[in-house]
């Protein structure tokens, strides 16, 4: 026979999909069974996409929430590769306000806000917690993201006056005034390190817990921070918002530049501060996320290869069932083409619905991961389609075998097979 | 009409070689009534799938309509199949768990007749081989050896073919139903159609107008009846 030419077949389109959907369906339980690999292959892919881009997106959410083109200068030597020694950041002390002023005309800088933390007592009327203290200016809540629910954050002439007023976050709220309502809560008074200040506004929360988590905090204005918790001119720590994300390199770069010559160094190397990228942290912290999803999705997607296995082996078990049904089909004028075009759609139909069960599975699961253990997860529209396209592929690559095995089935010995 | 001429067929089985045709001419002309006879082994059979085209000879020619079949490939052997020849095996080989319109219009699928026009053309043939009306959406599996043959022979008949072929059709059958079956052959027949019976018992022959005797892959006698 002519093996070059175009498979000829004289099936319809529309008789194929319901000679296969009726073989499907004349034996229920083992097509359920063999679509229960891809069911369980797919849900797991499904499952593990989910909870590895829930997680990256969390992550991410989470250092954005941070504040947006967020830049740090901390005081101490930028940290080199090779250099083993670190010149102890946190406890140098090397910024001042005036260094923020400055950084304020730079282009590409839209805020600055110059911070001070203190560890400090902090006394209601009622109870008292320990808890840190941030010395802050009018731009901190631009700068980190922050909003006020309830109050007003402190203003340009509270800040330059030495105010002794303070907003404070939502826990701190709960262990001084629980059970008060929040509206008298503003007004009230606290004392931070011996010093009465007055409560001005109340910090929306930002979730989360251990580290960045900022609703366990109080601010009060820097001048009055320094004046009476730290005693000295520096600042803890600078934090700069650029104007865009694409800026921020520059930005770098000219912050860098300013500071030398303020500070007189003449050699980079000898910097006594260092500038730290948000943007860096939440690459570097997604792009682990991301491996860790693949190899997830890797793992899973072993199980779809055994699901594949399954579906051939019942394919080749069926073709042999069926031998006598592909004798009398060739003896009525089937082509060979025919034949395993109908098996192969039998291989296909069982995966794709294998496959569509497994996503509407896998969504299941992904909602009760996060409905009954709180780890966010995210079903994307590009796993659901992947998904479904590794199905059908899988129905192609592992059907085509059994597929072109029937077609070859000599009729005559076909009808004759017992 | 079919014309065979010195029809041979060889089967290899590792080093030996079995002649199982040795060189069968003779003519069929439409609308007669042949029986094939001969013991088992005989080659009946295997002239059978020569003369529908699912086998070709090892020599010799094959003229079906005047067309050569003996030489074609696959493709076209299936063609063929699809539009001249109707088969009707002693197993009856209908699709278990299909209704029995399903399994008649079977053959309409592959030829290509439209889905709607496909039940008529199988309920049609479906009388032409006797077959009780009240039984037409019962499955195959719930019917009779007798029932099941004459959806088998229906099926044979649906796409109107230049041929008859039924290989042992009472094989499997009580004498009575076998009759039965004959009968409706005999009636086919009357109505046109060409008809090749093959067996190996002599009173299911006596039915045909023209038995064949073949033995040993050899023509021993062509004998007309009546
Ligand atoms: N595929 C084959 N390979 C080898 N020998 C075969 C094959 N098919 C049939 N034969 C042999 O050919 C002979 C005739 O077989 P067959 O045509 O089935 O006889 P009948 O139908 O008359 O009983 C037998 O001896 C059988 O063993
Ligand atoms: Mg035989």
């Amino acid at each position: 026979m002519s093996e070059t030419s175009i498979p000829k077949t004289s099936i319809k389109i529309a008789d194929l999909i319901e000679e296969t959907f009726s073989a499907v369906s004349s034996n229920k339980t083992r097509s359920g069974l063999t679509m229960l690999g891809i069911v369980i292959g797919i849900a797991s892919v499904i499952a593990m996409v989910a909870i590895g881009t829930g997680a990256q997106s969390s992550i991410e959410a989470r250092i954005s929430s941070l504040g947006a083109n967020l830049l740090t200068i901390q005081p101490g030597a930028p940290r080199t590769f090779g250099s083993t020694v670190n010149a102890g950041r946190g406890n140098a002390q090397t910024l001042t306000k005036a260094d923020a002023s400055s950084l304020s005309s730079l282009s590409g800088v839209k805020a600055v806000s110059p911070e001070s933390t203190n560890r400090e007592q902090v006394i209601s009327s009622t109870s008292n917690t320990n808890t840190s203290v941030i010395g802050a200016v009018s731009a901190y809540p631009e700068v980190h993201n922050m909003t006020i629910a309830q109050g007003l954050w402190f203003t340009d002439s509270q800040v330059s006056g030495f105010a002794k007023v303070v907003v404070i976050g939502p826990t701190v709220q709960g262990d001084l005034f629980s059970g008060m309502a929040t509206s008298t809560v503003i007004g009230q008074s606290i004392t931070v390190n011996g010093l009465p200040f007055t409560i001005v506004g109340i910090t929306a929360s930002k979730g989360g817990s251990g580290f960045g988590n900022t609703d366990n905090n109080v601010y009060i204005p820097l001048s009055t921070a320094q004046q009476f918790l730290t005693g000295s001119i520096y600042v803890g720590s600078i934090s700069i918002e650029a104007t865009s994300q694409s800026v921020m390199t520059s930005v770098t770069d000219e912050i860098t530049a300013a500071l030398l010559a303020r500070h007189k160094i003449t050699d980079p190397t000898k910097a006594d501060f260092n500038i730290i990228n948000q943007a860096d942290i939440a690459s570097t912290a997604s792009s682990v996320t991301g491996t860790f999803t693949a190899l997830l999705a890797a793992v899973a997607g072993i199980s779809l290869v055994v699901g594949g296995i399954g579906i051939m082996n019942m394919m080749l078990t069926t073709v042999t069932e069926r031998t006598r049904e592909i004798g009398l089909r060739k003896a009525i004028g089937a082509q060979r083409s025919d034949i395993t075009l109908q098996f192969l759609a039998e291989a296909i139909v069982l995966t794709v619905l294998g496959g569509v069960i497994g996503i509407m599975l896998g969504w299941g699961v992904s909602w009760g991961v996060t409905r009954f253990f709180s780890i966010t997860t995210q079903v994307s529209v590009n796993s659901i389609l992947l998904a479904f396209g590794v199905s059908a592929g899988i129905g192609i690559l592992f059907g085509y075998y059994p597929a072109v095995r029937a077609s070859k089935l000599n009729p005559i010995e076909a009808l004759r097979y017992e | 009409m079919i014309e065979c001429k010195d029809i041979k067929k060889e089967y290899t089985t590792g080093e030996e070689k079995t002649m199982v045709l040795k060189g069968l001419s003779f003519v069929i002309n439409d609308g007669e009534y042949v029986a094939i006879m001969g013991p088992s082994g005989s080659g009946k059979s295997t002239l059978m799938h020569i003369l529908g085209a699912l086998d070709t000879p090892t020599s010799g020619t094959y003229l079906l309509d005047g067309k050569d079949v003996s030489k074609l490939n696959d493709h076209e052997l299936a063609d063929i199949r699809k539009d001249k020849i109707g088969f009707v095996f002693q197993a009856f080989n209908l699709l278990p768990r299909a209704s029995v319109i399903r399994n008649v219009a079977l053959p309409l699928v592959y030829a290509g007749v439209p889905k709607h026009e496909r039940e008529e053309i199988a309920k049609k043939a479906l009388i032409q081989a006797g077959f009780d009306e009240a039984r037409f959406n019962h499955l195959s599996n719930q019917l009779s050896g007798g029932q099941m043959q004459r959806v088998a022979i229906a099926r044979a008949l649906v796409n109107n073919p230049s041929l008859l072929l039924a290989d042992e059709p009472t094989g499997n059958l009580d004498t009575k139903t076998g009759e039965i079956v004959l009968e409706t052959f005999e009636k086919l027949n009357k109505q046109g159609h060409t008809v090749i019976l093959i067996t190996h018992e002599e009173d299911v022959a006596r039915h045909a107008r023209r038995i064949i005797h073949i033995k040993d892959g050899e023509i021993l006698k062509d004998e007309k009846i009546k």
